[in-house]
């Protein structure tokens, strides 16, 4: 299936098809998370209010880590299968992976000032959620980096492989480590402690922020495959035209 | 062996290698990566009087006194060994009794004298109404223990 779509060809059909729906599905979704989240899901018995903020910073740091292992995956195929399209998702996941994880950054500032009583804190999962974001914006800056567009995708590859550690530390530092951020509430051992007339929208919300993922990386490839063809065809048409002079 | 087997061994390797690695390092430097001491790692470690380091535990129940000028007198507990701190100054507002509390400061004479407090606030989420429910029926008493069990 993978071959199949591995076709820029196959693959612009498919997603011209596939895009409006997802679209569709991103808007009804995260209006519906935003409703339910905002306006009819109940306060915190401790937070109080302030505790919706978890509604856009949950999704997003989840986003944040979902998307860099999706660029790790991206690269590791582009290095090793060299398929033409993984070098372009790779490419298109960064900069929305980026504003995931700054969104999950600023968010989280915002909820630690009024429950913890600091914007931020050098703990374990703060400082390696920072480390992320450089990572992203260090992928972005090395792929453009290079006149050669492959060398730049080929050394970018390798810092996305050799930063993908970060990820299990970003998920796990809460557990190894003491911090100031509390465990996860979701995906642990013995179900979520989270009431279920919460977990609700952070549900919708986390569903509605991937297929906003899918939509953007869709959109930005398409991008990504008509640049490409552009440039061969100028290319192919300045050659031919030295060669009639 | 193919081209593309010979780059997938060498990623695996090279990936399986960096990982062991940064095992290896953080275990190393597991003291520095801690945000706060326990009351018990405060004991253990003997940190020496007047040096700056961050105090975390359970505020203990029925140990918070005012003693005038806006300063606080509370007891950090991790239910084996307790601490006693003072501070003075604004606390945040999700500081209260049986709640996680992470002070910053330096111990003197055995009173750990704290210059800023950080409240910490678990992955428990509800409506005030479940929580009342839970109250009434008893069951909240064993996720207060455990709280204190896992820290």
């Amino acid at each position: 299936m993978f071959h199949r779509f591995a076709n820029p060809t196959r693959f612009l059909r498919f997603a011209a098809v596939v895009q409006p729906w997802i679209a569709g599905l991103t808007v009804l979704l995260i209006s519906a998370g935003l409703y339910f989240g905002l306006f009819d899901s109940p306060a915190d018995y401790q937070q109080g209010a302030t505790v919706r903020i978890m509604y856009v910073h949950v999704p997003s740091a989840w986003m944040a880590l979902f998307c860099y292992t999706s660029l790790a995956i991206a690269c590791g195929v582009a290095l090793i299968w060299k398929h033409p399209l993984a070098d372009l998702a790779a490419k298109a996941t960064a900069p929305i992976g980026a504003g995931f994880t700054f969104l999950a950054l600023v968010t989280g500032s915002l909820w630690g000032k009024p429950m913890w009583g600091a914007w931020w804190v050098w703990d374990a999962r703060l400082t390696s959620m920072l480390v992320l974001l450089f990572l992203y914006l260090g992928y972005m800056a090395l792929n453009n980096a290079f006149d050669d567009p492959a060398r730049g995708a080929k050394s970018s590859s390798i810092l996305a492989l050799v930063g993908f550690v970060n990820v299990p530390i970003i998920k796990f530092s809460v557990n190894w480590w003491n911090t100031l951020h509390q465990p996860a509430s979701v995906v642990k051992m013995g179900g979520p402690s989270i009431h279920a007339s919460m977990l609700t929208p952070l549900l919708l919300m986390g569903v509605g922020f991937t297929t906003y993922y899918l939509w953007v990386m869709l959109i930005r490839i398409r991008y990504e495959v008509t640049n490409n063809k552009i440039r061969a065809l100028q290319r192919r048409q300045a050659a031919t035209g030295e060669s009639q002079i | 062996m193919k081209r593309k087997h010979k780059r997938l061994t060498f990623v695996a390797i090279a990936l399986t290698l960096l990982g062991a690695a940064t095992a290896l390092v953080l275990s190393a430097y597991e003291d520095s990566i801690v945000f706060f001491y326990s009351p018990t790692d405060l004991a253990e470690k003997k940190i020496a009087d007047g040096r700056r380091v961050r105090l975390g535990g359970l505020v203990e129940e029925g140990s918070v006194k005012k003693a005038g000028d806006a300063i606080t007198l509370f007891r950090v507990t991790d239910l084996t060994t307790t601490v006693a701190v003072s501070y003075k100054g604004l606390l945040p507002d999700l500081f209260r009794e049986g709640q996680g509390v992470v002070a910053e400061g330096r111990l003197k004479a055995g009173v750990f004298n704290a210059e800023d407090v950080l409240a910490k606030h678990d992955e428990t989420y509800m409506p005030p109404e479940v929580a009342d429910a839970l109250k009434k029926s008893g069951k909240w008493q064993d996720q207060e223990k455990d709280k204190g069990k896992t820290k």
